[in-house]
């Protein structure tokens, strides 16, 4: 039975929903708006909505003075190159748990699981310690490698679910033809997992991102990314609201766009294939 | 299906994934355990090189007698509490609304969304500035709009301010999850309830509620983990003063600020702890649907 829905009920429900939609969207919609101002417009009361000057002079002044750039490529290599690193890793073992599995395999991924749990200040010490043992601290290698460990049991389990959903059958009729391991893995497992990993990809090129306690600790200077630059207007640059909204909106814009791609894989790929 | 040949193949793809875990878990934690029992303080002179005093559990009883431990178990809890039942709330109610037929569904959605992508130091920093900034924060322009005296949140209110911005931030991962979860619900079991006569608060409490159980308990344990260790939002609004320090932050300060390695990684292992209490749950619940 289809209900019938009154255009009045679907009138109030899209001014309701488009009200709250907005309200929580506000913070940043505000702060993108204030980067468009004068420091003297920014904190003008009462606070000017779209009637201001726009001016492009923040993200000029951002840039010239911080060296934004290097921060953003810090961000990008560390979240890439974690992100791919971990992908290298993960992929082999998603799939040989996902097509040969063995009476270990459920214990092994729920290992696998509670690594993500380990909370990062109850060994924070042991890793600065071995940071400097190395000569990692401060360096994006270091980083690289952290952030790969603990997003590897997302991605792993998060490639496992995908590599679960293909269908045994397929690879047995490629191995009834005669196709070998290898030939199996680049022929027809590789085109059919490939959705799954670019999500897979996706997603924790985001965490790898947006993640502030690994990079607020073990990075000084050199290997900074942008969530510790963006700590860095703590005090008393945070005082100048217009800069600090260009450089907050220089710093979340890319992942911004790139996360409204991946809001399906979000409740897979944060609840372990546990909601879906 | 899988041949003894396939089977060893299995486990040498498996092999890196292993070893590169197992490592990440047990050097870092060893470590840890071994500095909890010994008098570490590299400020003073001791070394790992020089050799460490055993001192048994001294740092276990002075971290839990401390004056500061009660006090950041409390904070922690307030604000691990208070999030909770913020997102998972607004959670349902918003996962309700979005389920709702409307225009522009895609869109709002979007929205609701959009805080879990921003990076939780520009999260902190708008909202502390921008907003409870007692002078020239948007709160400041509304208090005084109305003709009374701004607040400065992050010292008069420290804690709901916390809780306020790290809601802000999990809000979307909660209704996204509960939506979810309320799409999946077969409306053929509604409308027969509709038709009964039930009216919609009855629907909601013997229908919708229930099988949202366990959506509610995943977020409620996910978010748990998450809330136990956040850092950023603490590290760049209020550094810890003002009430707000938690339990990770009083081990961070212990560790980096203090340089008492021995205390803070005691402080550490009570929070590993604490964290497996809340793991051991959510594993049951992943596990059980892996053999579904």
């Amino acid at each position: 039975m289809a209900r019938a829905i009154t255009t009045n009920r679907k009138i109030i429900n899209t001014a309701f929903a488009w009200a709250i939609g907005m309200l929580i969207f506000f913070p940043i919609l505000w702060t993108v708006l204030t980067s468009f101002k004068t420091e003297a417009q920014a904190i003008s009361s009462p606070p000017v909505f779209i009637f201001f000057d726009w001016t492009l002079e923040n993200y000029a002044v951002v840039q010239e003075r911080s060296n934004y750039m290097l921060f953003l490529w810090n961000s990008v290599i560390i979240a890439g190159g974690s992100t791919l690193l971990g992908i290298i890793i993960a992929v082999p073992a998603a799939w040989s748990m996902a097509f040969v599995p063995s009476k270990r395999t459920k214990d092994i991924l729920l290992w696998m699981l509670s690594t993500k749990m380990l909370p990062a200040v109850g060994v924070l010490y042991p890793m600065y310690l071995i940071f400097i043992e190395l000569g990692l601290l401060d360096t994006r290698i270091g980083l690289v490698v952290v952030l790969m460990l603990i997003n590897l049991p997302i991605i792993i389990w998060m490639l496992y679910t995908y590599f679960k959903e293909i269908p045994g059958e397929i690879l047995e009729a490629a191995r009834m033809d005669g196709a070998s391991l290898g030939k199996e893995i680049i022929y027809v497992l590789t085109p059919m997992a490939i959705p799954g990993i670019a999500s897979t990809i996706l997603l924790n090129f985001i965490l790898a991102w947006n993640e502030a306690f690994w990079t607020l600790n073990l990075t000084a200077a050199k290997a900074a990314p942008l969530t510790a630059f963006i700590a860095s207007y703590s005090s008393p640059e945070g005082l100048f609201y217009a800069k600090l909204s260009a450089a907050s909106t220089m710093a979340i814009a890319p992942i911004l766009i790139l996360g409204w791609f991946s809001q399906k894989q979000l409740v897979r790929g944060l609840t372990f294939g546990a909601v879906k | 299906m899988a041949t003894q040949h396939s089977r060893s193949a299995a486990r040498f793809m498996m092999a890196p994934a292993v070893i590169l875990l197992l490592g990440w878990m047990l050097i870092p934690l060893t470590m840890t355990v071994f500095f909890s029992f010994k008098k570490y303080l590299p400020l003073r002179g001791d070394s790992l090189a020089g050799g460490l005093e055993w001192v048994g559990f001294e740092n276990y009883v002075r971290f839990f007698s401390s004056s500061a431990f009660w006090p950041s178990v409390q904070a922690t809890l307030i604000i691990v509490g208070g999030v909770l039942i913020i997102t998972v709330v607004l959670g349902i109610l918003l996962g309700l609304l979005l389920d709702q037929p409307m225009w522009g569904q895609g869109i709002v959605r979007i929205l609701v969304i959009a805080p879990f992508f921003v990076m939780p130091t520009v999260s902190a920093l708008v909202w502390k500035n921008m907003f409870m900034d007692p002078v020239n924060g948007i709160f400041s322009h509304i208090w005084r709009f109305f003709g009374a005296d701004p607040v400065s949140w992050l010292s008069d209110a420290s804690l709901q301010s916390i809780v306020l911005i790290v809601s802000w931030q999990w809000l979307p991962f909660a209704t996204l999850i509960l939506l979810t979860a309320i799409q999946s619900l077969d409306s053929e079991q509604l409308e027969a309830a509709e038709m009964d006569g039930a009216p919609p608060l009855k629907r909601f409490w013997f229908i919708i509620l229930p099988h949202l159980a366990r959506a509610i308990t995943i977020v409620v344990l996910i978010q748990t983990i998450f809330l136990l260790s956040i850092f950023a939002e603490i590290f760049v609004t209020t550094g810890g003063a003002f009430g707000t320090r938690t339990l990770t932050y009083l081990i961070f300060q212990r560790v980096l600020d203090s340089q008492n390695i021995g205390l803070g990684s005691a402080g550490g292992v009570y929070a590993i702890i604490l964290a497996n209490i809340v793991a051991i749950f959510l594993m049951r619940i992943v596990g059980k649907n892996l053999d579904a």
